[in-house]
């Protein structure tokens, strides 16, 4: 056909075409992207020891840099070069497809790596004591902002090489029909990044003219059109997550796609209804009035809400279904006592969602309420929030997709396989911990980033409850340990992908050491598995229908989430009359 | 696999715009009534609710916001404290407070159960008001005059803590706000006429 010097294999599990160079541009991402978690979580346990006032680590300097270091190498360099991988995994092996412009795609992944290294070379080296967010008018050296360009401008590429796999893809009638769900849940990830990146341009190209004096950029401007990146960027990092999950389910238990309509139109609203999110970051801001904010955050981000709480409910759905169609069928919840626990990549996707949706979520859209933000606005409540969503949530479910992939891309089993067992428990456990302790400690007004907040220093004396000191020390045990969790990942990804044994012949239905259940035991479905869904969605099971254990847990959730959220408006009708 | 049951890495086959089960549009509709009540919560704050970050909001130059607030300090200076100018405002005056690395100036001396207009404003950078220890948080930005009309509902020694990033001083950044129960007659300060 119409594919030049290619070279492909068969992927011997799920019988799948792979292309070489596709394939190691997966590798090569991938690789990346768990330098980047380990510079990320080094620079985390000596931010959480200096936070931990009875240890306090690091000097102030210190302090300042590396958060802004670690909010960088892991929001940034972590996520979007594990992004890249996933754009490259879903654009050509899971529809067979080719990798269509291999130079391009080198090239792109070199202004991304030459952008992130320039850019952690000013953190280091105390050039962009800015922190990640660089508002102006605090000014980093020039080469910073440009080092972030050049990663942007990288990332464009990437994404619209995306967008040209899927279209020839088409055009080779690679696969047949709509694209996957999995697929379609990348796209829309594709589509958030362009509109994230175009936002990036109009922020960043403006203020590296300013740091060299050329332009004078407005810091409530800033604030605006950052957010619209950094927001944005957050909703790639959902749409990719929520993708992940449905890959996961379907490859560790069979899980299925309860209805594609739902599903698919959900994943549109992510599109449509985040453009203006960057306002639940302004809310007490002194630029925007009320009208502005209320619209922008209701209309907007409220309609990105329901798509989360849609996906919260089918893609639990999907995996009780798929339990149920295979014949775990007994009662309520035999279906999840029956789930394959041990295995990291089913752990981690049940971990991710219900960590993100009970912490993540309920916190999140509370504090992104216009009057409530009051109580809430740069105390430790919002890295308390954000650590649920990005961290124990897309994170926690790329951790598990690698569990995958290890096997599946570089054909390797998974090292340390005991440990990665253990991983996603230790890893969400922690976080846990972690993000619940750092939303108390929020709410007695504990600042977020700051070095000392026995204010030793300052003029005037801060008393802070001594609740706050213990709590304090849970957050760092929680960070720890959620930190020890990352350090095994990371121990697991390397030992595997370098000094990995070879994968070898899988034999179905025989356990092995270093090769997830899915793959050994893949959950396929009976021949007669349209009949068995059928009768599971018959009228005469009535409202519960095909997944009422599901059901009951996202009543759960909406009760927790409708006390959470007027708790904190009978907290906020407590404080001073403001207006 | 062939089958109409598919997972999400299977592309459907022909059409997938099928009705759903019952339950799954329930939940889509208890949802979407939920999000009108987010919603719904916040122009009803406004109308009913005593804490809004409304304000009166205007674009000011740095330089002039801190000239205003040095007269407002000279207008109703009563004492200082470790250098800082304590200034006490009649009731119902507009009073002024600039953030600047690493200072909130001056220390206001309010009453209880007044209404004050509170204009916040940087000089330099990006700071944080966050007022301790009742966690009352707004954002300061340089060449924006946040006017909030706040009424203190308890009296006490109040502090600012900075909650914004502004520079590696960023910890030392506290200032001062005290709250006097009401006295029987007139009011402190030297002015009056506001
Ligand atoms: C591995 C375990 C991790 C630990 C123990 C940890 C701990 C922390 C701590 C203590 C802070 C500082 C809070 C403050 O003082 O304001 C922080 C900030 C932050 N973390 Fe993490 N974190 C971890 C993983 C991650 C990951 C995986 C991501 C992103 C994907 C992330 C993103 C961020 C961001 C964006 C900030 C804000 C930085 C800033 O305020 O400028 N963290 N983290
Ligand atoms: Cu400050
Ligand atoms: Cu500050």
């Amino acid at each position: 056909m119409t594919a030049p010097a290619a070279t492909f294999r068969t992927c011997p599990v799920t019988t799948r075409r792979i292309h070489d160079q596709a394939e190691s541009l997966v590798k090569i991402n991938a690789v990346v992207s768990v330098v980047a978690l380990l510079i990320g979580a080094i620079a985390a346990v000596l931010i959480v020891l200096t936070r931990w006032q009875a240890v306090h680590l690091l000097s102030a300097t210190w302090f300042y840099r590396l958060l802004g270091v670690h909010g960088m190498s892991m929001l940034i360099f972590f996520i979007v070069f594990f992004e890249m991988a996933v754009l490259y995994f879903a654009s050509t092996a899971l529809i067979n497809a080719r990798l269509v412009a291999p130079k391009l795609a080198w090239f792109s992944f070199l202004l991304m790596l030459g952008g992130a290294v320039l850019v952690e070379a000013m953190m280091w080296g105390g050039k962009a004591d800015v922190l990640f967010t660089s508002y102006v008018p605090l000014r980093a050296s020039p080469a910073y902002y440009l080092g972030i360009i050049l990663f942007a401008v990288g990332a464009l590429i990437v994404t619209g090489i995306f967008f040209a796999n899927l279209v020839v893809a088409k055009r080779e009638k690679r696969y047949e029909g709509s694209l996957p769900l999995v697929v379609y849940g990348a796209v829309t990830a594709a589509i958030i990044t362009v509109i994230t990146l175009l936002h990036g341009a109009a922020i960043y190209i403006p203020t590296f003219l300013w740091s060299l004096g050329l332009m004078h950029v407005d810091p409530q401007v800033y604030r605006m059109v950052w957010w619209g990146l950094g927001h944005s960027s957050q909703q790639i990092n959902v749409a990719a997550m929520v993708a992940i999950w449905y890959m996961l389910g379907g490859l560790t238990i069979g899980a299925v796609v309860l209805n594609e309509k739902i599903s698919r139109s959900a994943f549109v609203l992510y599109v449509l209804f985040i453009s203006m999110a960057s306002a639940h970051h302004l809310l007490v801001d002194p630029g925007m009035g009320p009208a502005w904010k209320v619209v922008n955050t209701s209309y907007f981000m409220y309609m990105a809400v329901l798509a989360s709480m849609i996906h919260g409910f089918t893609v639990p759905a999907g995996m009780e279904l798929g339990m149920r169609l295979r014949g775990y069928t007994n009662g309520m919840f035999d279906w999840l006592r029956r789930a394959p626990w041990h295995d990291p990549g089913f752990s981690s996707l049940v971990l991710s969602v219900v960590v993100f949706g009970f912490v993540g979520g309920i916190t999140g859209v509370t504090i992104g309420t216009e009057q409530i933000n009051i109580i809430v606005h740069n105390t430790l409540r919002v890295p308390g929030h954000f650590h649920a969503t990005v961290v124990s949530g897309t994170a926690m479910a790329f951790m598990g997709a690698t569990y995958y992939l290890i096997p599946l891309v570089f054909q390797k089993r998974v090292a340390f396989w005991r440990m990665a067992q253990w991983q996603p428990y230790i890893f969400a456990g922690g976080m846990f911990i972690f993000t619940l302790s750092m939303t108390f400690a929020g709410s007695f007004g504990v600042p977020r980033r700051h070095w000392d907040i026995t204010f030793s220093q300052a003029p005037f004396d801060v008393p802070f409850s001594p609740v706050v000191d213990l709590v304090l020390a849970v957050v760092a045990v929680g960070g720890l340990l959620a930190a020890t969790g990352a350090f095994m990942f990371v121990a697991i990804a390397v030992a595997s992908v370098f000094f990995g044994k070879p994968l070898g012949e899988i034999t179905k239905g025989t356990a092995m050491v270093g090769v997830p259940q899915g793959i050994t035991h893949p959950p396929v479905h009976a021949a007669d598995v349209d009949a068995r869904n059928a009768a599971l969605h018959a009228p005469g099971r009535g409202i519960m229908g095909p997944a009422p254990g599901t059901i009951v847990l996202v009543f759960v959730f909406l009760a927790a989430f409708i006390l959470y959220f007027f708790v904190n408006w009978k907290i906020l009708s407590f404080v001073w009359k403001i207006g | 696999m062939h089958t109409e049951t598919h997972t999400g890495l299977e592309s459907p086959k022909g059409i997938w715009w099928k009705p759903a089960h019952k339950s799954e549009k329930v939940w889509v509709g208890i949802a979407f009534a939920w999000c009108m009540v987010l919603f719904a919560m916040m122009p009803l704050w406004h109308w009913k609710g005593g804490q809004n970050p409304s304000g009166i909001r205007r674009r000011v130059e740095p330089a002039a916001f801190f000239a205003r607030t040095q007269e407002f300090i000279q207008q109703y200076q009563v004492d200082t404290d470790r250098g800082m100018p304590i200034v006490a405002p009649p009731p119902g005056s507009d009073i002024y407070l600039t953030g600047m690395s690493f200072q909130w100036t001056p220390i206001l001396k309010l009453q209880k159960g007044a209404e004050y207009i509170l204009h916040l404003s940087a000089l330099d950078v990006n700071h944080g008001f966050s007022l301790y220890p009742i966690n009352v948080n707004f954002q300061v930005i340089p060449g924006y005059d946040y006017g909030l009309r706040i009424t203190p509902n308890a009296s006490g020694d109040f502090r600012i803590i900075c909650n914004e990033f502004c520079g590696i001083g960023h910890h030392t950044m506290v200032g001062r706000v005290i709250v006097e129960d009401a006295p029987a007659t007139g009011t402190p300060g030297t002015g009056g006429t506001p």
